[in-house]
């Protein structure tokens, strides 16, 4: 689904961003990528959705290789991913039912289709309710409801979440959770980057660690689990 | 389609003010084209009037019959660049000056004034070499005495003529250089305003065509306002100009739909070069 080979990211400004960063994320897999701010993970999830290309080394998502990848190949492959940030990135001039129908909209499902499966997925976020409502009248968790309905519109196999609870209070953050494990028992995987560690303990799912560009941690290999252990690995260094 | 239209009303309804600063840039930019346009317009048909007095007078020799002078009409019409050809006898010679002589006609007498063949060039054919050619083959006729056409009036005619083209032409295409850059910039103002908008496209999976779309209608339909209000503006100037100060020639229907056709192609290419400018940094 994602496979990441020796991937090394260097920015002209800035230096080194990744260094030999190498893991693999199954077909309906739940996975964490923690570590600090700056470590790294936003990066690798730009690119998993090929904001970025790699260095060197290989990026390989659901069958778009980055070696070959050309800029027209990059909308099909956002079509297969679901993408949420932590600023919710909504269009604050139009409803809760726009903002989600503009992404099918923008990749071509017929007209007819659209109605139907936005008051689907608004449904299924928890919003059925305010489906008129614009951004601004929305709660942050609300927002985030949104954002994640409008990430489902093309049936992702992948959900790629960037803090999506970073915004979020704790009421907030583990309805907005509760809605990602849903998802992900529904068969999405998910690759959620948080430095929310409590988030990651209330769990057993796959965490992966990174720091200063590097995996430091990866709980599909080294099996101390990090709730268990009650640190991640640089708290344990 | 329907969907770049609606997204288009929706850039309109969001940002009025943005919009009508769009459309009034444009139509300045291309007020001031348009005015110079003006310019060298009446500059052209007045210099065109000009040459159209651009004419050549053949002499004919004392004694020489009228019948052979007529009788050679046809063939002078047959050289090339020649127009018209009128023959002047002694007596017309002898009314005209009097005519334009005014007080002073009586100083003329019977045959004072030989006949002549006046000839009109046609348009084209009015530069100093054409006229010259002409002249020399009416000079080979044998009742033809003497040829005039004023040959430094003529050469300095077209080097006026040649002056104003070269300077139309480079003051042109600086005006056209300066609106495309200010209504590009413009543009890309509209383009920077709806960034987030292009962004979020992206990430939901729109191809760069969809997202270029709705821009490119944009800028072609503020071209289209930005260009009628501009000829709009400019008919009103050379009305104004028209009635207080000199008769001014407005520009014909082609040309003026032409001006318009103009400012929707250069917010059209506005558009696509800013908003492509964009997505390559997205």
């Amino acid at each position: 689904m994602i496979r990441f080979s020796n991937v090394v990211k260097e920015y002209a400004r800035s230096g080194v961003a990744l260094s030999n960063v190498s893991f693999h994320v199954r077909k309906g897999e739940f996975c964490f990528l923690t570590g600090p701010s700056g470590a790294g993970k936003s990066t690798i999830l730009k690119l998993v959705y090929m904001e970025e290309l790699p260095t060197r080394g290989e990026v390989r998502v659901s069958g778009v290789n980055s070696h070959e990848v050309r800029r027209k190949d990059v909308p099909l492959l956002r079509r297969k991913l679901g993408i949420v940030f932590q600023d919710f990135r909504l269009l604050e001039d139009r409803t809760a039912e726009a903002n989600v129908a503009f992404a099918l909209e923008v990749t071509g499902a017929p007209a007819a289709s659209i109605p139907g499966k936005v008051s689907s997925l608004l449904t299924r976020v928890g919003l059925a309710s305010k489906a008129t409502a614009f951004p601004r009248e929305l709660s942050g968790g609300e927002q985030q409801r949104v954002a994640i309905a409008r990430a489902l519109a093309n049936d992702p196999l992948v959900l790629v979440a960037d803090e999506p609870t970073g915004n979020l209070d704790d009421r907030a953050t583990r309805g907005v959770f509760q809605l990602l494990r849903e998802i992900n028992a529904a068969g999405t995987a998910v690759l959620m980057a948080t430095h929310d560690l409590d988030l990651v303990r209330r769990t057993d799912y796959r965490t992966i660690e990174v720091n200063r560009g590097q995996i430091v941690y990866d709980s599909s290999v080294d099996h101390r689990r990090l709730p268990a252990v009650g640190m991640t690995a640089e708290e344990r260094r | 389609m329907r969907l770049a239209t609606r997204e288009v009303a929706i850039a309109f309804r969001r940002a009025p003010l943005l919009s009508a600063l769009s459309v009034t840039t444009i139509a300045f930019s291309l007020f001031a084209f348009g005015l110079f346009g003006l310019v060298a317009l009446n500059i052209r048909d007045s210099l065109r009037q000009v040459e159209e007095r651009v004419e050549i007078r053949a002499f004919i020799a004392d004694g020489t019959p009228v019948e052979q002078v007529v009788a050679s009409i046809p063939d002078v019409e047959k050289i090339p660049g020649v127009g018209k050809v009128d023959l002047v006898t002694q007596q017309q010679a002898l009314e005209r000056a009097r005519r334009e002589m005014g007080e002073f006609s009586d100083v003329f007498d019977g045959s004072f004034l030989p006949a002549s063949l006046e000839i009109k060039l046609r348009e084209g054919s009015r530069d100093p070499a054409a006229a010259k050619r002409v002249a020399d083959r009416l000079g080979a006729y044998d009742f033809v005495d003497d040829v005039r056409y004023g040959e430094e009036w003529v050469a300095k005619l077209y080097r006026i003529r040649n002056v104003a083209t070269v300077a139309g032409i480079i003051l042109g295409l600086a005006f056209a250089a300066v609106a495309v850059i200010i209504i590009g910039a413009t543009i890309r103002m509209a383009v920077l305003a709806r960034s987030r908008e292009i962004s979020i496209m992206r990430l939901v999976g729109a191809t760069d065509a969809f997202v270029r779309m709705p821009f490119l209608i944009d800028g072609f339909l503020k071209g289209v306002l930005g260009g009628a209000l501009a000829l709009s503006l400019t008919w009103a100037a050379s009305a104004m100009i028209s009635r207080y100060f000199i008769h001014t020639a407005f520009f014909g229907t082609q040309v003026a739909m032409v001006g318009v056709l103009c400012g929707a192609l250069i917010g059209l290419a506005g558009s696509a070069f800013s908003v492509g400018r964009h997505l390559r940094k997205v």
